[in-house]
């Protein structure tokens, strides 16, 4: 299966992919065949349901929006790049990087990128803040029916009121970083892709 | 308040004195424990003396006959000292500060086998191997074993071998085999003593030793990850230390060794350590089918716990595997099954139980350390005895940068420099490396060998132990978190934990997250099933987790009112009663932490397990309440006919359906025994209903209407829940 899965990816793309996320050839071309055997329908793109055949993400509380996660906006296909493009959040981020030249603009495993994707697991409506009714929705989904609407919602304000600095009620993502700047989020949101 | 101790402890050194017989119990390597007849005889025989002395006096009305009750009376006067000692040492102000336990306990052992030697000009009694071996050591391994940390454990455990097996044979080879070929240039007149013995003396030293490193670091509060690796490490070496020990002492015997007697070594090793890992989840998985059964007679509940892990020690040890090892496996597992099984006070029992006996061994271990020291044989040699100390710190720390440097690079937290060096310096000896050294076999340099490793030992509890916590804070090693995380910190840090949970999925990498939830789920499957009560499995959660919204809302109302007053007030980081802060947390904990369990169960696809909950619910329905039977079958058909259109609410349906009638059950329960005040409490309503109603926001109406109508009688039942439940943690 490895062999076929790697002829389909052609050198330039490996290349191209390696620019732009920063994995390695070997990372590559192992998560093309895993991109493949989840590939059910053979057409080079994942859709939403192949990543619901997973057994394990479908019981993850946040299943569903990790999957939405990975489809750009209003599209139904991701093709590998994109594959590629969400999972380079979650690199670990290397000491050596941070030397590159500034002009290249941010690698997608910056500590601010992964802080962005988290963000945009609450902020469903990509308005850039996250409103009570977001932070209750996925509270609610986290936290399970075992806890009264009231709890649940003082829960909220309490979140909301310890990152709000401006006052309107809504974590904007300026907040959101202050609040996790004690969190080690680099090591926190990342897997040691196996070379 | 030292001079509190003083007098009693030298009281009770007098009546020791006056009392002991060179023919002590616990003490002598020697004699075999007096028996029961041993006894007996002595007393006919005294009383024959007495007959023969008596006949012609007049028949006393006063006699004092202390051989009768010599063995017992002697161990409780030992342990009456320990535990004086010990209480001594808590009073005494500023010196626990300063001075580790185990050091001030060893000291008071110095004190006492020195007025002992000075007054009777003998050697104290020793520290029995035998008596350590089988009688101190296991409460204290059992302890350790049931209190483990066991998430934390279970992620670590990857280096936790690495540095236990890889580790100590790194020390034990280093060791040995510098000591060897030192001893062989250096002159010191010890050119005669074979490899094989020093590489036995090495096996027995490198040990570190759980009592020691325990002891001191509960002291230090170094971080949870730092914590588990030292005190994981020292556990897990047993095994390596075992085999090691066993093997260079059967290799002394035979008359040569070839390479397939060392192969054999090897295997013997993987032999010794899953042999006691198995004796150990045996034992752990009846203890707790025992337990299962308790329901009757919850007085003896706490002792199945102790007897079974007792067993499994003793068992191991009787197949030649490590006793260690298998203790602590059989605490791992039963402790959850134990813990849903017996009742409150019976794990209240078996908690106090394991912290008391531990508590016990632990105090005379260090006092009878102390005792020993003071010997009529020492050999002494300079050279030797600073040598092994030196290449006993060398090795360890080079093997500790060696094999970081290794593991680093398959963990996702590093492990520093400094956590390094705190593992190095914390690789503490003890009574372990002493009652080892007592069963070599005799020959010529055998004392040597006794005076150094109580040299080592001492060194390493005395001047490691003291100046750890000074180092641990020069070296701002990352102290174990005080400061709580808050709420938002805990929320995100949960949806990140999530998130990364779901990555690995979709990338298939078989992280940690993998291989917890396969456990959780064959676990909740199979194993829970068979080993809890029925009728506990439901409940225990939900109790819990009710007595918290209780809480909760007593706390809820005032945490409303104030947000009201001030929302603008945005500088202000009000800081909510601890207790608030503690019971959202708990709450976020219990529950950000249950809700993956219960998601596997209720959302798995295998309908077994669904339909099991269902039929427990179904039999304990009927068991109590017959009227709620009937719409407890009209539920069910109602929750699989409705269609919905997110997970979300697939989930919450099949849960409420579980979960409401497992609450429901559970108020009629407590309700029915008591007399029922019909008043409803408005304010209470939200409780109760919140649960109930939140979820069909989403459903079609079928199913809520039913519930509906179960809010008026519910409607009645939350002060009851309050009422019952203050009762119970009345009682």
């Amino acid at each position: 299966m490895g062999s076929r899965a790697s002829s389909l990816l052609r050198e330039e793309d490996i290349e191209e992919i390696k620019k732009e996320t920063g994995f390695s050839h070997s990372q590559i071309t192992r998560l093309y065949s895993r991109f493949h055997s989840l590939d059910k329908g053979e057409n080079g793109a994942l859709s939403r349901e192949d990543f619901q055949r997973i057994p394990e993400l479908a019981i993850n509380p946040l299943g569903d929006r990790i999957i939405n996660a990975f489809f750009p906006e209003g599209e139904d296909q991701v093709n590998f790049r994109g594959f590629m493009r969400t999972l380079a959040h979650f690199r670990p981020v290397e000491d050596n990087e941070k030397n590159k030249d500034p002009s290249a603009g941010e690698p997608l495993n910056s500590r601010n990128n992964k802080l962005l994707f988290a963000f945009r697991l609450y902020d469903l409506d990509r308005d850039d803040k996250i409103s009570r009714d977001e932070l209750l929705q996925v509270l609610r989904m986290m936290v399970g029916v075992n806890i009264s609407d009231e709890q649940l919602g003082s829960i909220a304000d309490r979140t909301i009121q310890e990152a709000d600095t401006n006052g309107d009620m809504c974590i904007s993502f300026s907040e959101f970083i202050k609040v996790l700047e004690k969190v080690d989020v680099e090591q926190k949101m990342s897997i040691r892709f196996l070379h | 308040m030292l001079n509190l101790w003083m007098p009693m402890t030298v009281t009770y050194i007098h009546l020791l004195l006056l009392l002991l017989d060179p023919s002590s119990a616990l003490m002598s390597t020697q004699d075999p424990p007096p028996s029961l007849g041993n006894h007996s005889m002595d007393k006919n025989d005294v009383d024959e003396a007495e007959g023969h002395f008596t006949v012609p006096i007049a028949f006393r009305v006063f006699s004092v006959d202390y051989h009768h009750v010599q063995a017992p009376f002697e161990i409780v006067l030992w342990i009456m000292l320990a535990s004086l000692a010990k209480l001594g040492f808590h009073w005494s102000g500023r010196i626990p500060a300063v001075v580790p336990e185990s050091c001030l306990l060893i000291m008071v052992g110095l004190l006492v086998g020195g007025v002992i030697y000075g007054v009777r000009h003998t050697a104290p009694p020793v520290l029995s191997a035998e008596a350590f071996f089988l009688y101190l050591l296991p409460p204290i391994v059992l302890d350790a074993g049931y209190f483990l940390p066991g998430r934390l454990f279970f992620e670590n455990l990857g280096t936790i071998l690495w540095y236990a097996v890889l580790g100590t044979l790194w020390n034990v080879l280093g060791i040995g085999l510098s000591l060897y070929g030192l001893c062989q240039l250096g002159g010191w007149g010890l050119e005669e003593v074979s490899l094989l013995h020093f590489l036995l003396f090495g096996s027995l030293i490198a040990a570190v030793d759980p009592v020691a490193v325990l002891s001191v670091f509960e002291e230090i509060h170094v971080n949870e990850q730092l914590h588990i690796l030292v005190f994981g490490e020292s556990l897990l070496n047993d095994a390596v230390t075992v085999v090691l020990y066993k093997l260079f002492e059967s290799f002394l015997r035979m008359p040569s060794v070839s390479g397939v007697d060392v192969l054999a070594g090897g295997c013997q090793f993987v032999v010794v350590g899953l042999g006691g890992l198995c004796v150990g989840l045996f034992f752990g998985l009846v203890a707790a089918l025992t337990t299962r059964f308790t329901a009757r007679a919850q007085v003896i509940a706490p002792l199945f716990v102790f007897l079974y892990s007792y067993l499994s020690y003793l068992t191991s040890e009787m197949l030649h595997f490590s006793g260690i090892m298998a203790i602590v496996t059989c605490a791992v597992t039963m402790k959850q099954y134990v813990e849903a099984n017996v009742s409150e006070k019976s794990n209240t029992t078996i908690k106090y139980f394991l912290k008391m006996w531990s508590s016990v061994s632990e105090t005379l271990i260090f006092i009878f350390l102390g005792v020993s020291t003071i010997q009529d044989v020492h050999m002494w040699s300079w050279p030797f005895v600073s040598s092994t100390l030196f290449l006993c710190l060398l090795w360890r720390a080079l093997g500790v940068l060696l094999l970081t440097a290794v593991v680093n690079k398959l963990r996702r937290n590093a492990v520093t420099f400094r956590d390094q060096f705190i593992i190095a310096y914390g690789g503490l000896r003890g009574a372990i490396c002493f009652s080892l050294v007592f069963l070599i076999e005799d020959f010529p340099k055998k004392r040597l060998f006794i005076t150094t490793t109580i040299v080592v030992i001492l060194f390493t509890v005395f001047v490691q132990g003291m100046t750890i916590k000074p180092l641990v804070e020069l070296l701002d090693v990352k102290r174990k978190k005080r400061v709580l995380p808050t709420v938002s910190e805990e929320v995100h840090c949960r949806l990140l934990d999530h998130l990364l949970s779901g990555i690995e999925d979709v990338v298939g990498y078989w992280g940690q997250h993998y291989w917890k939830d396969k456990f959780e789920h064959f676990n909740t499957k199979y194993l829970k099933r068979f080993l809890i009560r029925e009728d506990k499995q439901p409940k225990s959660s939900i109790v819990r987790l009710y007595q918290e919204l209780e809480r909760r809302e007593q706390m809820g109302e005032t945490d409303e009112g104030k947000r009201e007053r001030s929302p603008e007030n945005q500088t202000h980081s009000r800081s909510l009663l601890p207790e608030e802060m503690d019971s959202i947390r708990r709450i976020l904990s219990t529950n950000l932490r249950n809700f993956n369990n219960k998601h596997i169960t209720a959302y798995s696809r295998h309908t077994l397990h669904q339909d099991f909950t269902v039929d427990a619910s179904r039999k304990a329905c009927l068991r109590r309440h017959q009227s709620l039977g009937e719409r407890h079958s009209s539920t069910q058909t109602h929750g699989s006919q409705v269609h919905l259109n997110s997970l979300y609410s697939k989930i919450c349906s099949t849960l409420i359906c579980t979960n409401c009638l497992c609450v429901l059950h559970l108020l009629i329960v407590s309700q029915s025994p008591r007399s029922a005040h019909r008043d409803p409490h408005s304010t209470r309503e939200g409780s109760l209903n919140g649960p109930v109603r939140v979820t069909f926001e989403g459903l079609a109406s079928p199913s809520s209407t039913y519930l509906q109508g179960q809010d008026s009688s519910s409607a009645r039942m939350p002060k009851k829940l309050s009422f019952a439940f203050e009762n119970e943690k009345g009682k």
